[in-house]
């Protein structure tokens, strides 16, 4: 058929082309999950070697003095280099995985199959989203090559310690020059990933998708980009101004009179508060934008194994909605002690505290989607009701965080490790497992073994919490975070505790090489999967696994039902599929 | 599977939660006058939190439990009543229980950092530093001396930056590395920052306050028991930060005014 | 469109079949009447995230400005004046070239842009780089008065906003390129839909400009 040249649809030619430099959505999307799986791998090792010595300071970890002469000679880590592993355990971890895996990476697979379109809106952008991303990271990841290392001022940068240059300690010279470069690629990589899922949800949905009728995958992932629309767009002149005050003598952040290194420093006027409200500005909805993803996954696969419908979908759409208008207005209850006018600590607390409406009710639409149904306990329903109980867990612990009061005492202690890390490091990592395992077949064409995934699942479950539920017992007894030894008196005493959460961590660690074996000999040897193997009715299942290169074979599908019609009587059997001509709605 | 995960989850919820509240690790016995508040506030939270903690990790365990596939041919059901017990579950109970704790604690917040300082209140003046606290007293004049942090000195001392030559108030300032204080009278600190951010924490002290450069942030307490306690910076400041310590010691009056005589005679 | 009458010769109608609308723009089946347009959807989200930058960006001016002493007030180039008149005047050529080729029927015959309309568009570019010379200029008048990047926080602001400015300026000039290039008279009745994508951008680049010289005028 004749048609406008240079389009998108036509079958990719070349191996680079195909492969390397596709526009192809999927391709880009896994290209996002290898990225991301390359990073979560790196960050993993660096909380290895955190906590190993956390646990035994003194003790040399083999093979590190080679790898690392500077940062731990002989094998043991000074405290530089612990500060550093840390800032970059956390940067990598919430921008290069959790923002990534679940959000850049199963977005863009998914999103427009599931509305039914070709591909995403703006495929050439998208491409070039993915690749400047891929930049971002190798700028970050140079920070351990050049200069005196990484930086040392955490993924929260504080100025003036990250603004000042290299003489507030090791790592702050280039290196957290180039932490400041990676995250403004990294905005910009977002704002354009964030366009094409805004354009292509609203736009190219095939006929019959109406936003009542798509998957709560969908609505998370659209939802996701228009918080990170606005997040992004304020990080990204935060970080120009810090790189400005780092390299062109300015003082935006720096205020005048610091001696540090037992040198003047030329800056004055500069306000380190400023620093920190653009960052949290930016940095609550943030952890959003790492979860709500899961949110969407957990909702979207937790009535394919249960076989009905998700309960109160509506409610649902409108709890993220609120959430994540709410995530704008809270920012400051990072801020309680930064030295603002504590009268805000009240305003900021009173929203944060109403945020846990909306996340208690999606908590119990799930909990009440699964009474009454009809359970397959396979490994992605395995982390969906996993991702539940941690996600409460985390959830709880925010409670405490959330009050002023609460929160002179437990503020800068390990109980916001144990928050954040449920919360993030556990929750959104589960979302990411269950829409692997979910969505493995259907990217790959082969079946994950089960077995492996449930050894996987039971491991990881029991072992994140004998990794972070101590952590809030150590809060509680005062135990500071980012320390990298405890020499004080009352420190000494929660080391065995350190040490436990120590071994459970290398544990827990270890039982993610499960999960890794299995998806690489998955991809490589796998057993072909079916269409549709876990009988589930959304616009992915309709087409082949995986989907020809314009996803539907130049068919585009006509969708007459919504995404969970499960647990009825149809030609089926118990599910009506939502491009399914057959009539009426299932119960 | 369902009933392994409810067994696991349901032993993960029990011993958590026993391990909360047998107070294995718990907070330090609290000797500031404002510190039962946050305590009461603290325990309130705990055992409402904990409650919906276990409830909920019960509801997904019971559930799991009894609701698995049984290819017996039984239909799926929905929750009773549907999305609403949900909605009202949540903005009800939730919401009640914000309500009470957002009330209660600004009171308990305004009252440790908004309120004004007693007017009686002894007051120091504290500085951190890459990897140090400094504290100053006003000495005799009751008055302290101007900074200067381009006079900052380590080696000789002079960490403030004071200038005694031509400063008349900054003479008999007197500056230590240990912050000494007498029980049962309110003190007022004044905190500021040479470098970087940092904080001060003294978690019997049931206080903690950031200091910022280019701010002199107040902070005031009363200690109600002698002791000597660490007093922690919390705020990253660098590589010596996890080593950055001062100490506390809460003496009677009398042994206070001694300890502050022989402290100014070592200046 | 029906076939021909045996015997009688139809003189062609169109020189090419109608050709469905790209698939970018499906048809839905929501109430709306026209056709999705991508292009202006992406416009819209980044007239919002740029506008969010530079909101932030403001906030910051506004909180450096009030936490300390240091201002130090300087007046504006005039040159600037001079180039927000460039500005308004290359949106002024922009929107004439829009409308005039948005006002060829669509649906049927070849798609033929007048030659005023393409080279309205090329005013504008020229207008538009115009511009952006005008504001190097401007930086070096400022320069020469001895102030920096560096030398205040007022003039630290300054820089910033119109460099932040002027880059997207220059990737507003890449737009009207491309949108330049498909422009070429062509048998196809596909009307290019970038053009009203690329103008909402342009508008919005001398709206923002606006907005810049304003509180610049009155803060710095």
């Amino acid at each position: 058929m004749t048609q406008t040249t240079a389009h998108h649809h036509a079958p990719p030619q070349g191996f680079l082309r195909t492969h390397v430099f596709s526009l192809d959505h999927k391709v880009i999307g896994k290209q996002y999950l290898d990225l991301a799986l390359v990073a979560v791998c790196t960050g993993m090792v660096l909380s290895w070697l955190m906590r190993f010595h956390l646990a035994w300071p003194e003790t040399p970890i083999p093979g590190l003095g080679r790898v690392s002469p500077t940062g731990a000679a002989g094998g043991v880590i000074t405290p530089e280099y612990y500060l550093a592993l840390m800032t970059m355990h956390g940067t990598i971890m919430v921008f290069f995985v959790l923002t990534t895996a679940p959000f850049a990476g199963f977005g863009n697979y998914f999103l427009p199959i599931q509305v039914g379109a070709e591909d995403m809106a703006f495929p050439r952008i998208n491409m070039t989203s993915f690749w400047v991303t891929l930049v971002a990271f190798l700028v970050l990841v140079a920070a351990f090559f050049v200069g005196d290392g990484p930086p040392l001022s955490g993924w929260t940068a504080y100025a003036p310690l990250s603004a000042v240059g290299k003489d507030a300690g090791p790592g702050q010279g280039v290196g957290q020059t180039l932490w400041a470069v990676s995250i403004t690629l990294f905005c910009v990589a977002q704002l354009l990933g964030a366009l094409n899922f805004i354009t292509t949800t609203l736009d190219l949905r095939t006929k019959g998708m109406s936003l009542a009728r798509m998957p709560y995958s969908t609505w998370a992932w659209f939802i996701t980009s228009v918080i990170g629309l606005i997040a992004f767009a304020v990080l990204m002149p935060a970080c120009i101004l810090l790189i400005l005050d780092r390299v062109a003598g300015t003082s935006f952040f720096i205020p005048s009179g610091l001696v540090i290194s037992d040198r003047l420093q030329p800056h004055s006027g500069g306000s380190p508060l400023l620093w920190q409200h653009l960052f949290w500005f930016f940095g609550h909805p943030e952890v959003y934008i790492a979860i709500l993803p899961g949110f969407g996954i957990v909702s979207h696969i937790l009535p394919v194994f249960a076989r009905k419908p998700l309960l109160g979908p509506r409610v649902l759409i409108a709890s993220l909605v609120a959430i994540a208008f709410l995530s704008y207005t809270v920012w400051g209850h990072h801020m309680f002690l930064s030295g603002m006018n504590p009268f805000s600590a009240t305003l900021f607390s009173v929203p944060t505290l109403i945020i846990t409406i909306p996340a208690t009710i999606v908590t119990l639409l799930w909990i009440g989607t699964i009474y009454g149904a009809r359970l397959r306990f396979t490994t992605p329903a395995l982390f969906c009701l996993g991702f539940v109980s941690v996600f409460v867990s985390g959830g709880i612990s925010g409670f405490f965080l959330a009050q002023p009061s609460i929160d002179t005492y437990l503020h800068g202690t390990y109980f916001v490790v144990g928050h954040f890390h449920f919360v993030m490091g556990v929750a959104a990592m589960f979302g990411i497992f269950a829409g692997t395992y979910f969505w493995a077949p259907k990217m790959f064409g082969r079946l994950m073994s089960e077995t492996l995934g449930k050894w996987h699942f039971w491991l990881t479950f029991i072992g994140v919490y004998c990794v972070f539920m101590p952590m809030h017992y150590l809060g509680l007894a005062g135990n500071v975070r980012r320390y990298s030894a405890f020499t004080d008196d009352y420190l000494k005493p929660m080391i065995p505790l350190h040490r436990f959460i120590t071994i459970a961590a290398l544990f827990t660690g270890a039982a993610q090489l499960i999960f890794l074996f299995n998806l690489v000999w998955t991809r490589l040897r796998g057993p072909k999967a079916p269409d549709n193997p876990w009988e589930a009715t959304t616009l992915e299942w309709s087409t082949t696994s995986p989907p020809p290169f314009d996803n539907f074979g130049g068919r585009p599908p006509v969708v007459h039902h919504g995404p969970d019609e499960y647990g009825g009587n149809s030609a089926a059997g118990d599910y009506v599929m939502q491009a399914s001509s057959e009539s009426g709605r299932v119960a | 599977m369902g009933k392994l995960f409810a067994v696991v989850v349901v032993l993960i919820t029990l011993v958590s939660a026993a391990i909360f509240a047998s107070h294995i690790w718990w907070l330090p016995v609290d000797i500031s006058a404002h510190g039962h508040a946050i305590d009461r506030q603290l325990t309130e939270t705990m055992a409402t939190s904990g409650a919906l903690f276990v409830l909920s990790q019960l509801a997904l365990a019971v559930f799991a439990w009894r609701y698995g596939d049984r290819k017996d041919g039984r239909k799926v059901t929905a929750f009773p009543g549907g999305v609403t017990p949900m909605v009202v579950l949540a903005v009800v109970l939730v919401g009640a229980e914000i309500l009470a704790l957002t009330f209660v604690g600004s009171k308990v917040w305004a009252g440790i950092y908004q309120a004004p300082p007693d007017p009686n209140s002894l007051q120091i003046d504290v500085q951190a530093e890459q990897f140090a606290f400094y504290f100053r007293y006003p000495g005799a004049d009751g008055r302290f001396g101007s900074v200067h942090p381009e006079r900052i000195d380590e080696a000789s001392g002079n960490f403030f930056g004071l200038d005694p030559a031509n400063d008349t108030t900054a003479r008999d300032d007197i500056v230590v590395p240990t912050l000494g204080i007498p029980v049962n009278r309110p003190v007022l600190l004044t905190l500021r920052a040479k470098d970087v951010n940092h904080a001060f924490y003294v978690p019997e002290l049931r206080i903690q306050q950031d200091f910022v450069p280019g701010l002199v942030i107040p902070l005031h307490f009363t200690a109600t028991d002698t002791g000597k306690h660490e007093i922690v910076c919390t705020q990253l400041c660098g590589l010596g930060h996890y080593n950055m310590r001062a100490y506390v010691e809460v003496m009677s009056q009398p042994q206070f005014d001694q300890w502050l005589k022989e402290r100014a005679a070592e200046q | 469109m029906s076939g021909p009458v045996p015997g009688v010769a139809f003189p062609p109608l169109r020189p090419s079949p109608p050709v469905p609308p790209p698939p970018s723009a499906m048809p839905r089946t929501t109430t709306q009447p026209s056709p999705p347009q991508p292009a202006r959807t992406g416009i819209w989200i980044a007239i919002g995230t740029i506008g969010m930058s530079f909101a932030a960006l403001t906030s910051a001016m506004v909180v450096r400005q009030s936490g300390a002493a240091d201002w130090r007030h300087f007046q504006l180039p005039s040159l600037l004046y001079v180039n927000t008149v460039v500005l308004l005047a290359s949106s002024g050529t922009l929107e004439w070239s829009r409308r005039r080729i948005a006002a060829i029927p669509g649906g049927t015959g070849s798609f033929v842009p007048p030659l005023q309309a393409l080279s309205g568009l090329y005013i504008t570019l020229a207008f538009g780089l115009l511009f952006v010379t005008g504001q190097v200029i401007a930086w070096r008048q400022l320069a020469a008065q001895g102030l920096f990047l560096a030398t205040a926080p007022s003039s630290a602001f300054f820089y910033v906003f119109t460099a932040l400015h002027g880059v997207h300026v220059v990737g507003g000039l890449g737009g009207l390129v491309y949108v330049l290039s498909r422009l070429r008279p062509t048998v196809s009745p596909v009307r290019p839909a970038p053009l009203g994508a690329a103008a909402l951008y342009w508008h919005f680049m001398a709206g923002l400009w606006l907005y810049l010289l304003v509180i610049l005028a009155t803060r710095v």
